[in-house]
């Protein structure tokens, strides 16, 4: 089997006296598309976090194999106060890329979310889900291996809503590794292959989508599927 | 005639005459400030991006002292900067006492911390927010802050405004180094100061108004960078009402 991009062994985040996360171990490999799930402050977040390396291990170890490119995206995207073009260039110049290459890869980043006609309009007059839309264009522009979501429709209408699943849906089926934080269970179904469930910062589960939803969970994660646990 | 009245009148007819003498004082009140401020804003920008973002030891005695600095009386600042021009000082040589440079670098010490605290107040608000999503993109934190600063920009010349109100409404400071020198180093807060020692009140409250005006022409291009933030860039403004500009004269 091939190497993990990234592996996590024994891994522990403390946020000061707080354990976010305990002895978490975890394979990602190319093409996956894993969801998060778990009760609020379960450690969700921060397991992404910790896999996208933002925040370092408190104990354990983060291991990375051929240096992935990763982009993340979160639930209220911060968009400078550029038009939407700028920003996704400001996002590129991050990456190295300048000049001609910057225009066209932003151009076609702009037009594959569908927003190519909001170009130079301000990225904050957009509306909500043209914003998450935007932040989607600016971390597909950097071309990344793993795209890391952190609740990335819940503060969007249904409609907007669905412009991203289907956005996310198409970029998973042309091969970019998926990691996802959801609370949204049909989504977890529609968008993920592999579920791991969390549970005050361990891992109590880690199942194919389908076997999770039909009865192979833990007890505990079954509370949390009949809504008996908190979310 | 009601002493109010006459300094009305009084200041009407200083500006509508175009007094030679008011306008050189008005001038000299307006480069000495703007001078100080352009200075300021240039260590003041980069030393509160750098303390909104950074994390280093001692970082929380920096931030006390910073905001202690807000409160800096301004006679004090023109008490130092007096002993370090004056002929026995250390900086002496120069020959700046009692010159608008002088008065320049007792302004720019008084209106640095405002300027450097009020940024750091708008940066670290955003930072706190939304750092982390610049950081997944690869960006360090110099270039983050740097960032932060730009997209704070309206903000940015609010505080900036705010600091040039605090400069120019200042007496003590620019008294002391400046010597209130007829033509020379007169500002408008030195020419109040000294008509009211004369006792001449109408022609000192005339001044007073010209300087309120000098405010609230402060005031209102503060309120319209708000307005036009809020109609161009999608409701997200010049934000603080914190930092509205300073009003009266400071000690």
């Amino acid at each position: 089997m091939a190497e993990p991009l990234i592996a996590l062994r024994g891994l522990g985040f403390r946020y000061g006296a707080h354990a976010a996360l305990r002895g978490v171990d975890l394979e990602v490999r190319r093409g996956e598309r894993i969801a998060f799930v778990g009760a609020n402050g379960s450690g969700k977040s921060t397991l992404l976090r910790v896999l996208h390396g933002l925040l370092p291990p408190s104990e354990g170890e983060r291991r990375v194999h051929g240096a992935p490119r990763l982009a993340m995206l979160f639930q209220r995207p911060f968009l400078l106060r550029l038009s939407a073009q700028a920003n996704v260039r400001v996002a590129l110049w991050f990456a190295g890329v300048r000049g001609a290459d910057a225009r066209e890869r932003s151009a076609l980043a702009l037009a594959r979310v569908g927003l190519a006609a909001e170009a130079g309009r301000p990225a904050r007059a957009l509306s909500g889900g043209q914003q998450q839309r935007l932040a989607l264009a600016r971390a597909w522009a950097l071309q990344p291996d793993v795209l890391l979501l952190d609740e990335p429709t819940a503060s969007l209408d249904p409609h907007a809503k669905r412009e991203v699943e289907a956005l996310l849906d198409e970029l998973a089926a042309q091969g970019m590794t998926l990691l996802m934080a959801s609370h949204q269970l049909g989504q977890v179904k529609r968008l993920a292959a592999r579920v791991v469930y969390l549970e005050q910062g361990r891992v109590l589960a880690d199942l194919p989508v389908q076997d999770f939803f039909d009865g192979a969970a833990p007890p505990e994660a079954r509370l949390f599927l009949k809504g008996e646990l908190p979310w | 005639m009601d002493p109010f009245l006459e300094s009305l009148r009084t200041a009407w007819a200083l500006i509508v005459h175009a007094d030679a003498q008011l306008l050189q004082v008005v001038g000299l009140s307006l480069g000495v400030s703007g001078t100080a401020c352009l200075l300021a804003a240039g260590f003041g920008l980069a030393a509160g991006a750098a303390l909104a973002v950074l994390r280093f030891p001692g970082r929380r005695g920096v931030l006390v002292l910073l905001n202690t600095l807000l409160a800096l009386p301004s006679v004090v600042v023109g008490l130092v900067v007096y002993l370090l021009l004056s002929r026995s000082g250390p900086f002496g040589e120069w020959g700046l006492l009692f010159t608008p440079g002088a008065m320049v670098i007792a302004q720019t010490i008084l209106v640095v911390p405002v300027v450097a605290a009020l940024t750091r107040e708008a940066v670290a608000a955003t930072w706190k927010a939304n750092g982390e999503q610049l950081l997944s993109l690869g960006a360090g934190r110099g270039a983050a802050a740097a960032l932060l600063l730009w997209d704070e920009r309206l903000t940015v010349l609010t505080v900036l405004l705010a600091a040039f109100g605090r400069a120019i409404s200042e007496v003590g400071a620019v008294m002391i180094v400046g010597g209130n020198i007829l033509g020379h180093t007169r500002v408008m807060t030195t020419a109040i100061a000294l008509e009211t020692s004369k006792g001449d009140l109408p022609l000192a409250l005339a001044l007073g108004v010209v300087l309120l005006s000098v405010v609230l022409a402060l005031n209102l291009l503060i309120a319209a960078v708000r307005w036009w933030s809020t109609h161009h860039h999608g409701g997200a403004g010049a934000r603080p009402a914190e930092v509205a500009t300073a009003g009266a004269a400071h000690g």
